[in-house]
């Protein structure tokens, strides 16, 4: 690569073409092979075909808001620093000095114009040059060469503060490859004021399973009522006879208006909201279970801002979707979870919460009262619902140990004449339980696998 | 108001913007050697609470161990080491009375599947000492901890330190608030379903 003189274009990188498995036969309509979650060669490959060979979560803009902000990341797992830097362009780093390979920056976040590397003092601008290296005259080569500034994603856009990065030349952009998956999100982003969210802290939880095991729960409406069953129990604790929480999942969850969908490109959606009359305002709040700080906060919001309180209310409560956008980023209620694949059998997820920004006012002064509600409802369900789901996961991992017993199965809904419907705009729509989002979500993973990406990177010149 | 709303375990009244201002001011700047409390004897009657705190966890006796806490508690795993500010930020765990009544009828469910099979645990508290409160009927008490835990085949550890906040209550004492600040709150934890 040495010939190539103008590094700001991208570098390719080879491609580990990995192992050579017939992909159709590891994938199939209504099953997948247990290989795709046990097979550490897979999961290898996946860290390029899937975790740069198509748009990546990164970063969300709220927590780099200003000039020479970074957070830490990965893109599969290569470290990443994502930055804005002086000029207020998003970048993603990666984490490793140019000089010997260690990585240039421990802390998760804070605000820095460069980051020196601890083991032999190499500096770089937050824009990714090489600032400088101790001692110059003991090198006879050229600093200039771009050969030395840090590896960056060649590709990093942002959507609705949403950052992502892709290394592969050939994917659409952005929001192309978001497609309808965009309108779930603009609508779960502009219910707050101004269109705005802050990440905050988060509830970092990790599984010992496959990180597709996250992926595949997030649009599934057939586990609910068992694998939440504790939950479930809990919720209707002190309120029998309403309907909180996830209670409308009780019944035939068929038989609700709620609905699961595939957007294509890997994206799928479980929308719970049709479930709700939403022509008032505090139709959300009347859902919520309850949390701690509930009936104090919520009558002093109605004593400040009368009528006009049951819409504040509903900005502490959750927003009934999962968005999923493949491959690690799901919206669920007011969480972004970001899911980390760390080995073939190791996985992160981290389910960061969001308050509200208010810069106009427009809530009284009642922000904080909303937010100090809104931190309370969020913990709610990785303290009470995603440890199961985590548990489960694990007893999935470990049950697909076994070699004889080959297949998972995904086929509900498989076969059933007018369950699915698909719209003008290739949206698929099916009943809640129904397993279509896994399936088709699956040929994307599939054709992803076959392909072998156009990938490159790019270094400042 | 009725009994129903002024009942901690049905209504959450109490957690409003003095209790949060309380909490952030209570558990900042209260580990100083000029507010220790050097007395043996008071020091044993913290010491002794959270021992049997510890034994009514590893014994799995959870309706007792409610017992040892006020009627208006708290129950605080913070996100971040130093505590962060429970207004702006999501804890681990932020448990008020009813909610951490919840959280001991979830596990008494049988279907609180993390928790199935239940974790065996040893909670071993040592380095327990006494400090001031705001004022004579509140008692800091900062302790460490490791949790030796087993669950499905496999063992682990979690350590960190508890600051339990004490109110006087006739002639005992009980839990107002328990702080319990793990060394790996600000990473991913597996499981972190049982009572640290």
């Amino acid at each position: 690569m040495s010939d190539l003189r103008n590094y700001s274009e991208p570098l390719a990188v080879p491609f580990e073409a990995g192992p050579q498995y017939d992909w159709d036969q590891l994938v199939q309509e209504d099953r997948v092979h247990r290989l795709i979650y046990t097979d550490p060669a897979i999961f290898r490959a996946e860290m390029s075909r899937i975790f740069a060979g198509t748009w990546v979560y990164l970063a969300h803009e709220s927590q780099i808001p200003n000039p020479n902000d970074f957070v830490a990341s990965q893109l599969g797992l290569r470290p990443l620093v994502v930055t804005r830097d002086g000029q207020g362009q998003l970048r993603a780093l990666f984490n490793r000095c140019t000089h010997r390979g260690a990585r240039i920056c421990r802390a998760q976040k804070g605000n820095a114009k460069s980051f020196a590397c601890a083991y032999h003092g190499w500096t770089f601008a937050n824009s990714g040059k090489l600032l400088g290296v101790p001692w110059p005259d003991g090198y006879a080569c050229d600093f200039k060469d771009a050969k030395f500034n840090l590896v960056q994603v060649s590709r990093v856009e942002s959507y609705r503060g949403f950052i992502f990065g892709t290394m592969n030349r050939n994917a659409p952009v952005l929001r192309d490859w978001l497609g309808p998956v965009a309108k779930p999100i603009d609508e779960w982003i502009d219910r707050n004021p101004g269109g705005k969210v802050r990440l905050c802290e988060a509830n970092r939880l990790k599984f010992k399973g496959n990180w597709k095991l996250a992926y595949d729960n997030s649009a599934d409406g057939y586990h609910v009522v068992f694998s939440h069953a504790s939950l479930l129990a809990m919720e209707n604790r002190l309120h029998a006879a309403d309907e909180k929480g996830m209670s409308f999942y009780q019944g035939k969850p068929d038989d609700a208006p709620m609905y699961v969908a595939y957007f294509g490109n890997g994206h799928h959606f479980k929308d719970k909201r049709p479930n709700i009359d939403r022509s008032q305002p505090g139709a959300l709040w009347r859902i919520e279970g309850v949390f701690p700080g509930m009936e104090h906060f919520a009558a002093e919001l109605r004593a400040k801002l009368g009528d006009k309180a049951e819409a504040a209310l509903d900005l502490a409560s959750s927003e009934p979707v999962n968005i999923n956008v493949f491959p690690n980023l799901s919206i669920l209620g007011n969480h972004i979870q970001v899911i980390d694949p760390v080995s073939v059998d190791e996985t992160n997820t981290t389910w960061y919460g969001t308050a509200i920004v208010d810069e106009a006012n427009a809530l009284g002064g009642t922000a904080e009262a909303i937010n100090a509600m809104r931190m309370r409802t969020m913990e709610g369900f990785p303290n009470f619902g995603e440890v199961d789901d985590a548990a489960n996961f694990e007893e999935i991992q470990k049950g697909l140990q076994c070699p004889e017993d080959e297949w998972v199965y995904m086929h509900r809904g498989l076969g059933i004449p007018g369950r699915a419907k698909t719209d003008a705009a290739g949206t698929i729509t099916a009943p809640a339980t129904d397993e279509i989002f896994m399936r088709e979500y699956m040929k994307e993973w599939k054709r992803l696998m076959k392909s072998e990406p156009d990938l490159a990177v790019r270094r400042e010149v | 108001m009725s009994d129903t709303v002024k009942d901690p375990a049905r209504s959450s009244y109490y957690v409003d913007e003095s209790f949060y201002a309380d909490l952030v001011a209570g558990f900042s700047d209260w580990q100083r050697d000029d507010r220790a409390i050097v007395d043996a004897t008071a020091r044993d009657e913290a010491r002794v609470l959270i021992h049997r705190e510890a034994r009514l966890l590893d014994r799995n006796q959870l309706q007792d161990w409610l017992g040892l806490f006020a009627a208006e508690c708290l129950y605080w795993v913070p996100a971040t080491p130093e505590g962060g500010d429970p207004r702006r930020e999501v804890a681990v765990s932020f448990d008020d009375r009813r909610r951490l009544e919840d959280r001991v009828y979830r596990l008494s469910t049988g279907n609180a599947w993390s928790q199935v099979p239940r974790s065996r645990t040893v909670h071993l508290v040592s380095n327990v000492e006494l400090f001031r409160g705001k004022d004579e009927a509140t008692r800091m008490v900062r302790s460490n901890f490791v949790i030796h835990e087993f669950r499905a085949g496999e063992t682990r550890h979690l350590a960190g330190w508890y600051g339990h906040q004490l109110v006087r209550s006739g002639k005992d004492w009980l839990i107002r608030v328990k702080q319990v600040t793990l060394l790996e709150c600000d990473q991913n934890i597996r499981n972190p379903s049982i009572i640290f």
